[in-house]
């Protein structure tokens, strides 16, 4: 999927997505050369079929997780099928708020460790000591993470 | 008035999203997370019923025995059965080295499965809009395989058996991830009805070029007719590995094994 600028003839470039949480994205493309900008509007049912493709549009801001479609997209899975992903080696983590850990426990359990491990790798890639809601919303924004 | 625009293929400018190069990064994690399996083979079948899985955990079990190292991929996502088969254990799953470890079970045999995550007895059901279903599921199921191949670390192994469902459509997903199309090996009853639909799953791998390896015929002898296992190995210049009985003792899977040195 590309956009033109017909009347600049220049391709445009991927600004920004986002995924306002009712299965819709919306991306914005920008033309290099006139500055117009366009916005792909993609409904729930063309929405889910990117996804399950496991490619991201505007490209990937984080690593792929183990089994990350998998642990994202099924709904019948056994909330205890996984233990968490365990922290990452040599890396001291970051600490967590009441409040965040409050609201990492409603993420159901089937991918609750991959949710934890994203936020945290978040969180040391950003220098931050005590995740917080404020820090979730920030990762959940910057990294396009739909209903984590 | 006419549309005269560039073409898909005319823009060559950087693409951030960059997804044909996100598909081939798909593509080379599972290459590396294979590069330690000698050889992948596909159980396949185009008929439903005919006991892929039993053959299936079967041969794992005998391969283990005869000291070879070998995993399954329990690739029928909806109606998986290969770790009650080889009795696995029951326990969550853990993580190593950024993949997922494989239940392991007695004999030895690594194994991952669907069964393994889905609530009992609940189906496998994705999140998601309802509507149109049916046009992505398939490709979420695509998505899935990809994963339970790259994801799981299947470490060194000789062989990896993928039990597939019934039908070729899961074949033509595996064949597309992995660089090589996979060995395969077809499972038939005996029967006329049985030959002519696992005939077009065996014509459907060689169009894809995948090595034949040969074919099994199960649950063979009365009640079922016919002498579909004998007809399709003729047919396709490829042995007729084994004729397994109702009630196999190990030694027919041995022998089976035995036969894909």
């Amino acid at each position: 999927m590309k956009f033109l600028c017909v009347e600049c003839d220049r391709q445009m470039v991927f600004e920004e997505r986002r995924l306002p949480g009712d299965g819709t994205l919306a991306a914005a493309f920008r033309c290099p050369q006139c500055h117009r900008v366009i916005g792909l509007l993609t409904n729930p049912m063309e929405t889910q079929l990117v996804a399950s493709l496991g490619v991201k549009i505007g490209g990937r801001t984080i690593d792929a997780q183990p089994l990350e479609t998998v642990r994202s997209m099924v709904a019948t899975g056994k909330p205890d099928a996984f233990t968490d992903d365990g922290p990452r080696p040599t890396e001291s983590a970051p600490t967590w708020s009441p409040e965040a850990q409050e609201r990492l426990a409603r993420v159901p359990s089937f991918v609750r460790g991959m949710v934890k491990r994203i936020y945290l790798d978040y969180a040391r890639q950003h220098g931050i000591a005590e995740i917080t809601p404020s820090v979730m919303d920030s990762a959940r924004s910057e990294l396009g993470l739909e209903g984590m | 008035m006419p549309l005269n625009i560039r073409t898909y293929h005319e823009l060559t400018e950087p693409d951030r999203s960059g997804l044909p190069q996100q598909i081939a990064a798909q593509r080379h994690r599972v290459a590396e997370r294979l590069v330690g399996v000698r050889r992948v083979v596909a159980v396949m079948s185009g008929k439903g019923g005919v006991g892929k899985s039993y053959v299936t955990a079967g041969l794992a079990r005998a391969l283990a025995r005869s000291g070879r190292a070998t995993g399954v991929l329990d690739a029928d996502f909806n109606g998986p059965t290969i770790p009650a088969l080889l009795q696995l254990p029951v326990a969550r799953c853990t993580f190593r080295d950024d993949a997922i470890a494989p239940a392991v079970s007695a004999d030895g045999v690594k194994c991952f499965s669907m069964a393994l995550l889905l609530e009992d007895g609940r189906p496998l059901a994705f999140q998601g809009p309802e509507a149109e279903g049916h046009v992505w599921r398939g490709s979420l199921e695509a998505a899935v395989l990809r994963e339970f191949l790259a994801d799981v670390a299947w470490g060194t192994l000789d062989t990896l058996l993928v039990d597939l469902p019934p039908g070729i459509e899961r074949f033509q997903e595996l064949a597309e991830l992995l660089p090589e199309p996979p060995a395969v090996l077809t499972v038939t009853i005996s029967t006329p009805e049985s030959r002519d639909a696992v005939r077009r799953a065996i014509r459907c791998a060689a169009d894809r070029g995948a090595a034949l390896l040969g074919v099994v015929e199960n649950m063979s002898g009365e009640p079922f007719g016919g002498n579909a296992g004998e007809e399709l190995a003729a047919e396709f210049h490829v042995p007729l590995l084994a004729r397994i009985p109702w009630h196999p003792s190990p030694s027919v899977y041995d022998a089976l094994a035995e036969g894909l040195q």
